[in-house]
């Protein structure tokens, strides 16, 4: 890895990022690079820093070190209007849909459109009826947000996060919590978007079974390096113990059960303290 | 002592970081405030959720506090044979004082708290950020909105509380108790003044409106993202637009009634 | 956004119920009329003592307010106190002999002025002067006269 060029084919290229909240270092001088056209995971542990990840993609936060680089533009030294106008090329799915609360499911998906276009009000109907369509919910438009499940709430940011057609969608957990009839119904949907529109994806997930099922590549995250990397097939044959216990789910490994704590016997012994 | 001390510089700090992530705040939604005035549309919703739900509590309290004021200054003024001059009391207390003070203390606990919760909650269930990535500026779309309609809305419903306070002392003090009407109303214009009592008396609602909105919108915005957090920072708002409204209606009023 | 119309309506009642109510305050509470200057001409007097009278206090002919005391300044040669009075200018009539004194609304009213009209047949014009004034009455200085006469009396 290292210093490598950007290859000709990624859209976001990541060059030895850093970055730490408090003391906690979260990223440690990593690189990766995200391909064109393709889907690829970010995989780890909880509390690895994917969504901050994601976020410093976004320019919404600040890294202490490194650059990315998304299609040929240095995020975090772009000008805020020209970062805006990045962003809307740029979708993202948070965990929670983060639907605004207080408007209907089709004033959600056409705020995008009413914000940064001047279409008349007829052909915004038609965009965001076709992309209600897309993820199945036309019928649903007149719902609020607090009336929908978590899954149908996640299609329909999804729907939102398509609505201005842009090149690449984050996905922020995209299977957490989710039933499994309404979790097909996402994979399915990730998939086909992405073949059908030509998006890049880039999903951040902890589930091992359904992520690798579609994604094209993985990087696997832990400690603030990247510990693992290849297609799907690859990360399941590799040879490093700790990619093993994640993808395989063993209680004990290169990460302990138990949180570090002194030992236990002398714990139990040491009376007279409250904690 | 050590630990005073060392309590007592780290709660200047984070004041003095506050404070400064509040007028960097504060700047932004002033520059906000020019994205609005082309879309009159979130105005007008701010306008409702902010105004209108608050207009039944501020008269309805207007017109009891002005039937008080009546009661109790007929019973004091009826010692020195002076009720005619109830009229004078009552209008230049709500005018001056209770009209303003009372309108935003009011206006912070209906109004200022239901901002804060619904900024907070929009933080905590990542709307605003959301936003931001869909390259929405929140300041602009979520937050100058709702400041405009605060700032707009607190001179209106002050003047409301004082106009429908005077009538309710009227009420009382020539309805019930038989201070003569036209007295009651001859006093009150002769003795106050346009310029001194009603326009202070809007420039103080004025001033309280800013800073109970600016309050209420930074603490939603500055909340931690938490349920506890967002009911923390509701508390907050309530409390600190008392302490400011009360400082600040001090001031005013040394200022602009000291040298009479 | 549902019943758009509606809270339009709502909004549009409430901002206007608000500035009726700055309207009340400003016409019916206070004397807005006051503020706004009535066309009036200006004449002076000079006092002994113009005691706590004040800019703005009233000036009266036969109980009625014709117009306000304007300013107030000490003259440092005679060592008089020149009061300058606004008069509205419906009230162009009053005779050059007119008697200024400052009297007190009750017990512990205010001070004001009151013109007493004499019988000349000429007027007051803008910048005329009141000749005969009667200064105002300080109780104090009644009271001390009062005492020190019956402690005379009794000698």
């Amino acid at each position: 890895m290292g210093n490598s060029a950007p290859s000709q084919n990624s859209l976001v290229s990541v060059r030895n990022l850093s970055f730490s909240r408090g003391d906690n270092k979260i990223f440690d001088d990593i690189s990766l690079d995200i391909e064109r056209g393709k889907i690829t995971a970010i995989m780890g542990p909880s509390g690895t820093g994917k969504t901050t990840l994601l976020k410093l993609i976004g320019g919404q936060l600040f890294p202490e070190q490194g650059s990315i680089t998304v299609d040929g533009q240095n995020v975090h030294q772009l000008r805020r209007r020209d970062l805006f106008n990045l962003r809307k090329r740029m979708g993202m799915l948070f965990q929670s849909g983060a639907l605004l609360t207080d408007m209907s499911v089709y004033d959600n998906v056409a705020f995008p459109l009413r914000e940064h276009t001047h279409l008349p009000e007829s052909m915004i109907r038609t965009l965001v009826l076709m992309k209600l369509q897309a993820v199945g919910l036309r019928g649903a438009r007149e719902l609020m947000p607090n009336e929908l499940s978590g899954g149908m709430a996640r299609r329909i940011a999804l729907a939102r996060a398509i609505a201005l057609d842009p090149m690449m969608i984050m996905y922020d957990e995209p299977f957490t919590g989710q039933d499994p009839i309404s979790m097909g119904a996402l994979v399915h949907l990730i998939k086909s978007l992405n073949n059908i529109l030509g998006l890049t994806s880039i999903i951040v997930s902890h589930d091992v079974h359904d992520t690798s099922a579609i994604a094209d590549y993985i990087y696997v995250l832990s400690g603030g390096k990247i510990v693992g990397q290849g297609t799907p097939k690859e990360i399941q044959q590799s040879k490093s113990e700790w990619v093993q216990q994640f993808m395989t789910g063993a209680p004990d490994g290169p990460v302990h059960f138990h949180y570090p704590a002194k030992d236990y016997v002398d714990d139990l012994l040491s009376s007279g303290k409250r904690y | 002592m050590i630990q005073f001390l060392q309590y007592l510089g780290k709660s200047t700090r984070t004041s003095f970081t506050k404070l400064g992530r509040g007028t960097y705040f504060l700047l932004q939604i002033i520059s906000g405030i020019l994205s609005v005035i082309p879309r009159p549309r979130l105005l007008l919703n701010q306008m409702y959720s902010i105004g209108v739900l608050s207009f039944l509590i501020i008269t309805t309290s207007g017109l009891f506090v002005g039937m008080v004021l009546g009661l109790q200054g007929y019973y004091t003024l009826s010692d020195f044979g002076a009720e005619e001059t109830l009229g004078v009391m009552v209008a230049a207390s709500l005018v001056r004082e209770l009209g303003p003070v009372v309108t935003a203390l009011l206006f912070a606990g209906r109004a200022g708290s239901a901002l804060t919760a619904e900024i907070g909650l929009m933080k905590a269930t990542e709307q605003l950020s959301g936003m931001e990535m869909m390259a929405v500026d929140p300041i602009k779309r979520i937050i100058s909105p709702r400041f405009l309609a605060g700032f707009l809305s607190m001179p209106l419903l002050a003047a409301l509380f004082s106009a429908v306070g005077i009538i309710g002392g009227q009420l009382i003090g020539s309805g019930l108790l038989g201070v003569d009407e036209g007295a009651y109303w001859s006093q009150m214009q002769a003795n106050l003044d346009f310029q001194d009592d009603i326009i202070n008396g809007v420039i103080k609602s004025i001033v309280f409106g800013f800073v109970t909105s600016w309050i209420a919108l930074f603490e939603g915005y500055d909340t931690i993202p938490t349920s506890e957090g967002v009911s923390r920072a509701t508390t907050r708002t309530v409390v600190n637009s008392a302490f400011s409204i009360l400082g600040l209606d001090f001031i005013l009023t040394t200022l602009m009634f000291g040298d009479d | 956004m549902q019943h758009t119309s509606t809270q339009d309506t709502l909004v549009g009642l409430f901002v206007a119920s608000g500035i009726v109510g700055l309207f009340f305050l400003a016409l019916q509470v206070s004397n807005l009329s006051s503020f706004v200057e009535e066309d009036s001409y200006t004449i002076t007097a000079r006092f002994e003592n113009s005691g706590g009278l004040k800019i703005k206090s009233p000036v009266s002919a036969s109980g009625v307010k014709i117009g306000k005391v304007s300013n107030i300044s000490f003259d440092p040669d005679t060592y008089q106190s020149v009061v300058q009075m606004s008069i509205y200018s419906k009230y162009n009539t009053l005779p050059d002999d007119t008697t200024a004194s400052i009297f007190t609304a009750g017990l512990l009213g205010e001070q004001y002025v009151n013109l007493e009209p004499g019988g000349s047949d000429i007027f007051l014009q803008n910048g005329g002067k009141v000749e005969i004034t009667q200064s105002a009455i300080i109780l104090e200085k009644a009271i001390g006269q009062f005492l020190f006469k019956s402690a005379e009396e009794k000698k």
